[in-house]
């Protein structure tokens, strides 16, 4: 039942398109995987794709937020990308807000957005 | 129609919510409802597996005159909570991590309420409403 979630090499920076719904295990896994991966391969930016998602409970929202502090300890910067309008109301209604993480509409944006960031 | 699952381990907690999501959609709910739904039978859930060990969740279908809606019943047989007022105000988590809890699915949901007996277990009934 646990599998783990891809995590794409591009130039300096890692992509991540979470594909389906992520239950604790898998969030947990997918955590240490990408600071694995961002040690690995010197990556400075990250960017997770959330289009495919269409809930974050207060868990997944908890694992994100750390592995971006992490990521962040580590030398990365970490853009999030393609939350829905139905997760948007539902994370900020549940008390949620992930102020400090930088975000972008759509992965394209995101990836322009980190180029711009890491000043290259 | 009315279904329950039983909350035993994390995996429970992703059977919760995908029969609450599936109930949700059958019943016409929009995405955005259906995002609240489902967020609210997790925290729900999760609360059951991190506080109680085990319980169950309890999705119905509710009418109430030409309102249709559903309900979700959170049961537990666990510790209870000693401090009712104190577990409702935003930010209190004895769990030392989320904090969102129970506020948040109360403002997720219509209608909330709860009962709590030390020693004895909580019972948790929300409705959602077809708008």
């Amino acid at each position: 039942m646990n599998m783990r979630i891809p995590i794409l090499k591009l130039h300096d920076c890692l992509l991540i398109s979470i594909q389906w719904e992520l239950d604790d295990q898998t969030a947990l896994q997918f955590q240490e995987d990408l600071l694995h991966k961002i040690h690995e391969t010197s990556a400075r930016g990250v960017v997770i794709d959330f289009t495919s998602i269409d809930f974050i409970d207060s868990f997944i929202a908890k694992v994100l937020g750390d592995v971006i502090s992490m990521s962040k300890l580590m030398g990365a910067k970490v853009v999030i990308t393609g939350i829905q309008p139905a997760v948007a109301i539902t994370l900020i209604e549940l008390g949620i807000r992930l102020e400090e993480v930088m975000t972008a509409l759509d992965l394209e944006k995101g990836l322009e957005k980190l180029q711009r960031e890491l000043g290259d | 129609m009315d279904s329950s699952v039983k909350i035993i381990n994390e995996w429970d907690i992703v059977a919760a919510r995908q029969l609450g999501r599936n109930v949700a959609k059958e019943l016409g709910f929009g995405t955005v409802d259906q995002a609240r739904i489902t967020t609210a039978i997790s925290e729900l859930a999760r609360n059951i597996y991190l506080y109680a060990g085990q319980g169950e969740i309890t999705i119905e279908k509710v009418e109430n005159g030409a309102k249709k809606g559903m309900t979700i019943i959170s049961r537990d047989q666990g510790p209870g909570i000693p401090d009712l007022r104190k577990v409702m105000e935003d930010g209190f988590s004895t769990s030392g991590g989320l904090g969102a809890g129970l506020p948040g699915v109360k403002r997720l949901m219509d209608e909330f309420s709860i009962e709590s007996e030390p020693g004895k277990g909580t019972l948790i009934q929300s409705v959602k409403w077809l708008r």
